[in-house]
């Protein structure tokens, strides 16, 4: 198996992830679609890791890893104020700060 | 005595600057004082000067004086120092004493205005400007002087500045007369790069050594003066601001516009005559001008009907008279006449404002007449002043001064019978304006009655003049008549006097014809305006003279020819360019940002998706710079 195939399984999800960010209204989905983002990358990285025989892919997963725990925490939490405040999940709700 | 010359020019000065301190303070008595004796002790140190200057006169005939250094820059040294000589002497002496009874007049006549403070501070810091230009050792002073009186009779002909018209006379006077200022500016200039000193002495010992008679140079600094002189003068073409100038207070038309002001080109061309003698074109152009204006200003001030305008056209025409003297290199007969000029002139403006100020300021002398026993000092002295403008024969000063005048314009090399003949028809012409409105003032029914009759402030200066425009003739008496030469004698050493070798008979010829001439004036003065009226009315009636006297008493279409090709074309295009085209490029600027601007505000939708959406683009796009570049 080859490097090749890993790289276009991170491009396609990396891609996805951004069509779904670009497209989702509600802001779970688009929270969940960064994170397909993140795992792409860190997929990536795992991938090149692998292909060059360094320890460095998989030392930045780890990273990708405890940065995506963090992103989501804090993630979730604006999630909640949000829907708080606005009483919905819809994203282009916040569009008040126009201009 | 002479030490004290400093001392002339600085207490107009000083009572100017106490004037315009105290503001309302003082009271009125305390304003008259002030600003008349100031100019009194003037008057009076300068007679001394004069008296010490004549019977021991310094060294070669000048007397200078450096107060203190001016400036200092670039090898230019200039300081504030006064030269006294002959020339400058007799305009000294002039300004000073004609000046100070004006001030006494305008003590009486302005009593009931609201700016008397005001109306003293101009008359006096006029009065030391003037000094100033005239005593000037150098000519960037003569210029400081020169502005200065230029600035003062803006302020005094918009004295009454509650009238937009006055305003706009003033504007008038100093936008025409800037024109003239600034070809006096070049001429500086000029001067300053081709010898590298503005010491007139210098200049005149200097300019006969580098510059051949007839050359370029010489010919252009001489025009190029001769410009300031026409300006200041309000000599052809640039002599439309003076009867606008009547719009001041008559005191100072009297003194400004009559005595002395105007005659500041008459001096700044015999102060510069050397120069002259060196361009015998612009000489020639002096004569022309003045030859040219002296018949058109007295044709004017035929047919003008407010009284103050005839006087002013007269200056004009008096003045052209000077520039003809000038022109035929006769220096100190243009000078002489100055002299003469200034004492008659301000004589029949100060009289024409007691007139005026009787008949409830009625300015339009056909609706004058018979004043005669109502008024009899302003008659007298009146017609004293008109005896010596129309140069009536033996009496009068104006009678030796234009016929010295004439005399010169016939025998000098330069001039010739044409200038004589100019000068000879503006005599003619002269008279009849002059007794025209004698008689249409003084004679005739009585149509109006006269409210007040002048104090004696106003009668002690009329009655000086009186006396001056008829005796100051008798110090130059032409050979024909004893041959008396004082005051030619006196200007020898500052201007130089031609000799002609001609013969006696035809002086004496020319002399006679003068006077006739202007005898003739008179009697045709009389029997147009005052026995046959009714013909002089049916001849201004038909249509040519309706045309004619329109077109003359409209200043010879100067105006409307001015006011066509320069005024309007100009406020056109300003109002065309309201809109600075040069500010397009800055306009622009501000449109250009404002647009950006609102193009990238548009991006700030507040929508997060589009936010990302951007961001990925960009991140596309750099990756791609990254990549391919």
């Amino acid at each position: 198996m080859s490097g090749e195939f890993g790289f276009l399984l991170a491009g396609v999800l990396f891609a996805l992830g951004l069509i779904g960010v670009l497209i989702r209204r509600n802001i779970i989905f688009i929270l969940m679609s960064i994170e397909v983002m993140l795992n792409a990358a860190g997929l990536a990285f795992v991938v090149a890791g692998a292909r060059w025989q360094q320890p460095d892919g998989q030392v930045m997963f780890i990273f990708i890893l405890v940065m995506a725990a963090a992103e989501v925490s804090v993630g979730l939490a604006l999630a909640l104020q949000f829907f708080r405040h606005f009483r919905t999940l819809d994203a282009d709700a916040a569009g008040r700060m126009r201009g | 005595m002479l030490d004290l010359l400093w001392l002339i020019p600085a207490l107009p000065f000083a009572g100017s600057i106490a004037l315009i301190m105290s503001g309302q303070r003082i009271s009125r008595q305390g304003i008259a004082l002030v600003g008349a004796g100031s100019v009194g002790l003037s008057a009076v140190l300068a007679a001394l000067t004069a008296i010490s200057f004549i019977t021991s006169p310094p060294a070669g005939h000048v007397f200078s004086q450096t107060l203190w250094r001016w400036m200092e820059v670039a090898g230019l040294k200039t300081g504030i120092s006064l030269s006294l000589d002959p020339l400058s002497l007799i305009m000294m002496f002039v300004i000073t004493s004609v000046g100070f009874l004006i001030h006494l007049y305008s003590v009486e006549y302005m009593r009931e205005e609201e700016g008397y403070g005001r109306f003293f501070a101009y008359m006096n810091l006029f009065v030391g400007s003037m000094l100033t230009l005239v005593l000037a050792d150098n000519l960037l002073l003569l210029y400081l002087g020169w502005e200065g009186v230029g600035l003062c009779s803006y302020l005094l002909i918009g004295f009454w500045y509650r009238d937009p018209e006055n305003g706009y006379a003033g504007r008038k006077a100093f936008i025409v007369t800037r024109i003239g200022d600034v070809a006096l500016a070049l001429g500086i200039f000029l001067l300053y790069t081709q010898f590298g000193t503005l010491q007139i002495q210098e200049l005149m010992q200097q300019a006969p050594l580098h510059w051949k008679t007839g050359s370029l140079l010489a010919t252009t600094a001489a025009l190029l003066l001769l410009a300031g002189a026409l300006g200041k003068s309000a000599q052809l073409p640039l002599q439309t601001w003076l009867p606008d100038a009547m719009a001041g207070p008559t005191p100072v038309s009297a003194l400004i516009h009559a005595a002395t002001m105007v005659t500041a080109g008459v001096y700044l061309i015999a102060r510069t005559h050397v120069l002259f003698s060196l361009a015998p074109a612009a000489m020639t152009a002096t004569a022309i001008i003045g030859a040219a204006t002296l018949l058109m200003a007295g044709c004017s001030a035929l047919v003008q009907q407010d009284l103050k305008r005839v006087l002013a056209y007269s200056t004009i025409s008096q003045i052209g008279y000077m520039f003809l003297a000038l022109g035929v290199g006769a220096w100190s007969a243009a000078m002489f006449h100055f002299m003469v000029h200034a004492f008659f002139k301000a004589l029949l403006f100060l009289a024409a404002g007691v007139i005026i100020a009787s008949v409830h300021h009625e300015r339009d002398m056909l609706k004058m007449g018979g004043l005669r026993r109502q008024l009899p000092i302003a008659f007298w002295t009146f017609l004293a002043g008109s005896a010596s403008l129309s140069a009536i024969p033996l009496l009068t000063a104006g009678f030796y001064s234009k016929e010295f005048i004439l005399w010169q314009a016939w025998a000098s090399p330069s001039g010739g019978i044409w200038l004589w003949m100019a000068g000879l028809t503006g005599a003619f012409v002269t008279s009849l304006y002059t007794f025209r409105m004698v008689f249409l003032i003084f004679y005739g029914e009585e149509k109006v009655k006269v409210s007040e009759n002048p104090s004696a402030y106003l009668k002690v200066p009329l009655v000086i003049l009186a006396v001056l425009s008829l005796l100051s003739g008798f110090v130059q008496m032409p050979q024909t008549l004893g041959g008396l030469s004082l005051f030619n004698d006196f200007m020898l050493t500052a201007l130089p006097a031609q000799a002609y070798a001609a013969p006696n008979g035809a002086e004496l010829s020319l002399q006679v014809i003068a006077s006739l001439i202007s005898l003739a004036g008179v009697w045709a003065a009389y029997l147009l305006f005052l026995r046959h009226r009714a013909f002089t009315e049916a001849v201004a009636g038909s249509t040519a003279g309706k045309i004619i006297s329109k077109f003359w008493s409209a200043g010879w279409g100067f105006d409307w020819l001015y006011d066509s090709v320069i005024v309007r074309p100009f406020l056109w295009l300003a109002r065309i360019n309201r809109d600075d085209f040069i500010d397009l490029i800055y306009g622009g600027t501000t449109w250009y940002s404002e647009q950006t601007h609102r193009f990238l505000s548009y991006t700030q939708s507040g929508n997060v998706r589009w936010y990302a959406a951007v961001l990925a683009f960009g991140t596309v796009i750099l990756l791609a710079l990254v990549i391919f570049v």
